[in-house]
């Protein structure tokens, strides 16, 4: 398992690496000077070799990835273009925001789907079971950005029940202001988990370690807990670590619409003025996390059933 | 899987005792069975007729700044009312379908084309060129699509073409993929190994034998994927990075919508309506065709 665990790392860390230098390969592949793209087309010639120095473009491309990877290890990304304040100390300061926003949405509609489709499995073709499946494509058909709109259409502007701007201020106020994000990204995740966790339930109960189980006469609760669920909610473990990329998508949406701060408001506010160090740190930190998540999804499935761990 | 699940999992085509029946006779007996799919076809037949038709059939000039009544409710004249400069919102709706379908037939298509060939040099060529690629497959699979997207705005600013190469950079990898491991489980099989013992090329097989092998799936995966496709191009030109005003798109239209929220509800519901129904229709007729073409893949879905 250690073995194994150590593995995946270094090969997440490769990963992270060669994403980071696709986008900066991007950058120079691109005809134009990137310090005349930041500088505009208006700056001096002196103003752009000093720009072009100071970022380290005037020396060639290995070297220039060669230093970026080495200011990564020492945990600098760089500096922002306007105010010259160092990426990381900005990142990590929105980077919880988001956190939050993104391991609310994700725990309250795993849990939700989780139920919802055990249920649906065991109780085949009654109202629910119905009820779920229609409300399972209903969702998945929506994206959260579109989502987030009818939120603030029906619940902050219509009913008026719940705030839609900003995180708030104090801890109720947050939770609060968190509701209706947390709801719009997380909806179309409880249709996913759900539909997947119905299938591979139905999947697992033909098997014959259950029937096994129950010949031996345990009882039909802890059957299902520990037999079935234990194995059927590996699916949705995994689709629920390759989904953070999609979740950090929808979260761009959400803070923007719900104009919370994080770091998909700060993306989207750096691309609109092309300040590019802080787009390429957020996207580093971003893209790390998510192979982080599909580290553990993997890892955590791995522990579920010692069988995956073999043949990887 | 146990065979009552098979069984319950099997299509109508199946099970026919019928040997071989033919494509349509498949598909009518498929689709007699099967609402979902009927619906998903009539949607997709009737957005793809909007888009292509756009130009005749939207009622009004979807850019014209009319002086009639801002933000109006829907009326006989205006289907889905007006936005927050009298726009009417039915005709940008229409014409905001067809740079949809633009940009999901150049994205997918681009996509389609280069996984195809990706695949095949992963699945032919030597074992460290495979290595080389799949690293940077699942390196361009860890971004988020919409905040790569944001980081190739910033390098080569907003615009139709944009959103088409993000679309389709961050779909190349899934298709190579499945390209992929269908061409390596080919390479070993029998019947190419016969062909090559037969004296037969490198482009012969390709051609005749992998590509035909590979084609139904990876078109099935591409149908599915254009709600995706849809959703990145809006989701984009929502946030100002897309498509750009004033050329009409559902994205554009939201944010005209979103803007205006505490005005008017008619522009965000007409941005997203058709959104939801080109979703529901590609993944209905997606699972349609998967039943239809290729029952041992149902499993994946």
């Amino acid at each position: 398992m250690l073995y194994y665990a150590g593995q995946r790392l270094v090969l997440s860390v490769v990963i992270v690496m060669v994403a980071v230098s696709i986008l900066t390969l991007m950058m120079h592949v691109v005809p134009g000077d990137p310090a005349v793209m930041i500088l505009g087309p208006r700056a001096t010639p002196e103003l752009i070799e000093q720009t072009r120095v100071a970022m380290g473009l005037d020396k060639p491309l290995p070297i220039q990835l060669l230093t970026f990877f080495g200011n990564i290890l020492r945990g600098d990304l760089g500096q922002d273009v306007f105010t010259g304040r160092p990426v990381s100390r900005i990142v990590f300061e929105q980077l919880p925001y988001t956190l939050i926003l993104i391991s609310v949405s994700i725990l309250w509609s795993a849990a939700l789907g989780i139920l919802l489709g055990a249920y649906s499995a065991l109780r085949r073709n009654t109202w629910l079971d119905t009820l779920t499946g229609i409300l399972s494509v209903g969702t998945i058909s929506i994206p959260a950005f579109v989502m987030a709109l009818y939120a603030v259409l029906i619940f902050a502007v219509w009913l008026g029940w719940l705030p839609a701007i900003g995180a708030g201020r104090g801890f109720w106020d947050g939770i609060s202001h968190l509701i209706l994000p947390a709801f719009a990204i997380g909806v179309a995740w409880v249709g996913y988990v759900a539909r997947i966790v119905r299938a591979s339930m139905l999947e697992v109960m033909g098997e014959p370690h259950v029937r096994m189980a129950r010949a031996f006469g345990l009882p039909e609760r802890r059957i299902t807990r520990s037999h079935i669920l234990k194995i059927a909610v590996q699916p949705a473990v995994t689709l629920l670590g390759t989904g953070v990329a999609h979740l950090f998508s929808a979260a761009v949406f959400v803070e923007v619409i719900f104009a919370r701060p994080g770091i998909g408001a700060l993306i989207v506010s750096a691309v609109n003025e092309r300040n590019y160090p802080i787009v390429l740190g957020a996207v580093l930190v971003t893209t790390g996390i998510i192979v982080l998540a599909t580290l553990i999804s993997d890892l955590v499935v791995a522990w579920l059933d010692p069988r995956q761990r073999e043949g990887m | 899987m146990t065979d009552a699940a098979q069984n319950a999992t099997r299509t109508r085509a199946e099970d026919s005792p019928l040997p071989e029946p033919t494509l349509l006779a498949r598909t009518l007996r498929t689709l007699s069975g099967n609402r979902t799919g009927v619906i998903g076809f009539v949607l997709v037949a009737l957005i793809v007729a909007s888009a292509v038709l756009a130009p005749w059939i939207t009622p009004y000039d979807p850019a014209a700044i009319m002086t009639g009544p801002r933000m109006s409710p829907p009326t006989a004249e205006h289907w889905l009312g007006t936005d927050n400069i009298g726009r009417d919102i039915f005709s940008r709706v229409i014409a905001g379908g067809r740079i949809a379908m633009l940009v999901a037939a150049a994205a997918l298509g681009a996509a389609l084309s280069a996984g195809l060939a990706l695949g095949l040099i992963a699945g032919l060529g030597p074992r460290w060129l495979d290595n080389i690629m799949l690293l940077v497959f699942d390196a361009l699979r860890s971004f988020p699509v919409i905040v790569f997207g944001l980081a190739v705005v910033t390098i080569i600013g907003p615009s139709l073409f944009t959103v088409i190469l993000v679309v389709a950079i961050t779909s190349i990898p899934i298709y190579a993929r499945i390209v992929r491991t269908q061409t390596m489980a080919l390479r070993n099989a029998e019947f190419i190994l016969a062909e090559r013992a037969m004296g037969a090329g490198m482009a012969r097989i390709l051609l005749v034998h992998v590509l035909p092998n590979v084609l139904g799936p990876l078109l099935i995966l591409a149908s599915m994927d254009v709600p995706l496709v849809i959703a990145t191009e809006a989701g984009l030109s929502f946030l100002g990075m897309g498509v750009r005003p004033p050329t009409p798109s559902w994205g554009v239209i939201l944010n005209d919508g979103y803007n205006f929220i505490r005005n008017s509800p008619w522009p965000v519901i007409g941005g997203s309506v058709p959104i939801i129904l080109v979703t529901l229709g590609f993944t209905f007729m997606g699972e349609a065709l998967r039943d239809i073409f290729d029952p041992k893949l149902r499993k994946t879905g």
